[in-house]
């Protein structure tokens, strides 16, 4: 019987690079892995995204784009729907949003971190990956704020590493991993 | 117990004085989004703080016009998911010709783009006539928006892609005029149109409809206030008739969910079950 653990979650976010990056990150994570993880990836507002069918078939936890208001459940992977912002209530339910862009995108990393930091606080990690933009910054710092483990991909292995070097700019104190050491800091973040 | 940050009893009170002294009701919004929006208010407005934002809103009735802007005003594209409105004109559409005469309901039609939609997707199936609109939304400034049917012309090329894959039978280029950067749609799309100031959260059935389409807009409501707008559609609706939703929105979680049957289920349009 896996321990249901409601007050820590992991977020990632990820742009340019992101599925490469995911598939040497999400597959490890085994089939008991106690706390949800939610993905934000910038993809074009096309009205189908295929990310979570390709991450069910590599991954050993469920996958899939939540409706509103789905309760967040342990072990379980939510990516962002397309077109969509996602973000954590207090009573760890999603919300979807439709507001503008922010960064130029939607979904938005800096919506769901700052949103995740707020119904979180300390039993939240986040993780940004590769991209070429700014977005998760503002988002990291909130995370890092509120108590949070904050941590980058470190900018040297990156696929672009421009995303990466923004959340370093805004959090300095953020951990710079790899992503073999950032897959085992997620697991360690389960234990 | 945990200790209530500052921040969300500012925004708890914040909440309560708009309602108390000007009628708006967002105490029922899901947090989250809301939190982020009231942010972007009080850092627009220069402010440092909620409760400054509450003392400006309370004395200055202008703030509060410009607060709604932000809590409310949403963006939208005519035939936005072309799949829905597809739907709409293959399996809708079928069941609606049946009835000599037609009442629709578009809830929080924000700036219009989802009533145009329905609009010129009634008129392609011969259906305007018999029909007509309700455009409802709490911000008089979204549906004077609406009324007024004016688009920058640089959506327009994604407005065309929507309708033509969401089946249009004409070109969407029949229905506005150009000028000044802008399309203005014909206002004898308006004719058989009522605009109209309604809240989800505050006020009661005003007429039976054989459709209502309310999409993206529960998405701000928590789960209480969610129910309470299902089950005001409910009430509103005429047996067997229809509610379109969102793509990502669901009545799995409404406790209203057994009055309502999967009618399309891909695209989120669901059928009154016989009361």
């Amino acid at each position: 019987m896996i321990t249901p653990a409601p007050d820590r979650a992991v977020v990632v976010g990820a742009s340019a690079g992101a599925v490469q990056a995911l598939s040497r990150l999400l597959p490890v994570l085994p089939r008991d892995y106690p706390l949800p993880v939610l993905v934000v990836v910038h993809v074009p507002p096309q009205r189908r995204n295929v990310l979570a069918e390709l991450f069910a078939a590599k991954c050993r936890l469920a996958v899939r784009e939540p409706d509103d208001k789905e309760p967040i459940a342990p072990g379980t992977i939510l990516f962002a729907p397309p077109d969509y912002h996602m973000l954590v209530e207090a009573d760890r339910t999603v919300s979807l949003s439709v507001e503008g862009p922010v960064q130029f995108s939607r979904p938005s990393i800096d919506v769901l971190f700052e949103s995740a930091a707020d119904a979180y606080g300390t039993g939240l990690t986040a993780a940004v990956l590769t991209g070429a933009n700014h977005d998760g910054a503002e988002g990291l710092r909130a995370v890092a704020e509120a108590g949070g483990t904050a941590l980058v991909e470190d900018p040297a292995s990156a696929a672009y590493p421009v995303m990466p070097l923004a959340a370093l700019a805004l959090v300095p104190s953020a951990e710079t991993l790899p992503l073999e050491a950032l897959a085992r800091r997620l697991l360690d973040a389960g234990g | 117990m945990e200790e209530e940050k500052i921040e969300d009893i500012e925004i708890r009170l914040l909440l309560e004085a708009l309602y108390r002294r000007y009628h708006y009701d967002f105490r029922g919004y899901a947090q989250a989004s809301l939190k982020r929006r009231l942010r972007q208010a009080r850092d627009q407005l220069g402010l440092a703080t909620f409760s400054a934002l509450q003392d400006r809103m309370l004395r200055d009735p202008g703030t509060v016009t410009r607060l709604l802007g932000f809590l409310t005003v949403q963006v939208s594209e005519l035939f936005r998911d072309p799949a829905y409105f597809r739907a709409i004109r293959e399996k809708v559409v079928p069941h609606l010709r049946t009835y000599p005469s037609l009442k629709i309901w578009i809830a929080g039609c924000s700036t219009g783009e989802e009533l145009y939609s329905l609009v010129i997707l009634f008129r392609e199936e011969g259906l305007e006539e018999r029909t007509l609109f309700y455009a409802t939304d709490i911000n008089q400034d979204a549906l004077d928006a609406a009324a007024r049917g004016i688009y920058p012309l640089d959506r327009i090329r994604t407005f065309t892609e929507n309708h033509q894959l969401s089946g249009g039978k004409s070109s969407l280029s029949d229905y506005y005029s150009t000028a000044y950067g802008h399309a203005a749609f014909d206002k004898s799309l308006r004719e058989r149109v009522v605009f109209s100031d309604h809240s989800l959260v505050t006020d009661a059935v005003f007429a039976e409809m054989h459709m209502i389409s309310c999409r993206n807009v529960m998405i701000y409501f928590d789960r209480a206030l969610q129910d309470r707008a299902v089950g005001l559609f409910r009430d509103s609706l005429a047996r067997k008739g229809f509610l379109g939703l969102g793509t990502r929105e669901s009545l799995r979680f409404s406790q209203h969910a057994d009055a309502f049957t999967d009618f399309a289920r891909e695209e989120k349009i669901y059928q009154r079950r016989d009361p």
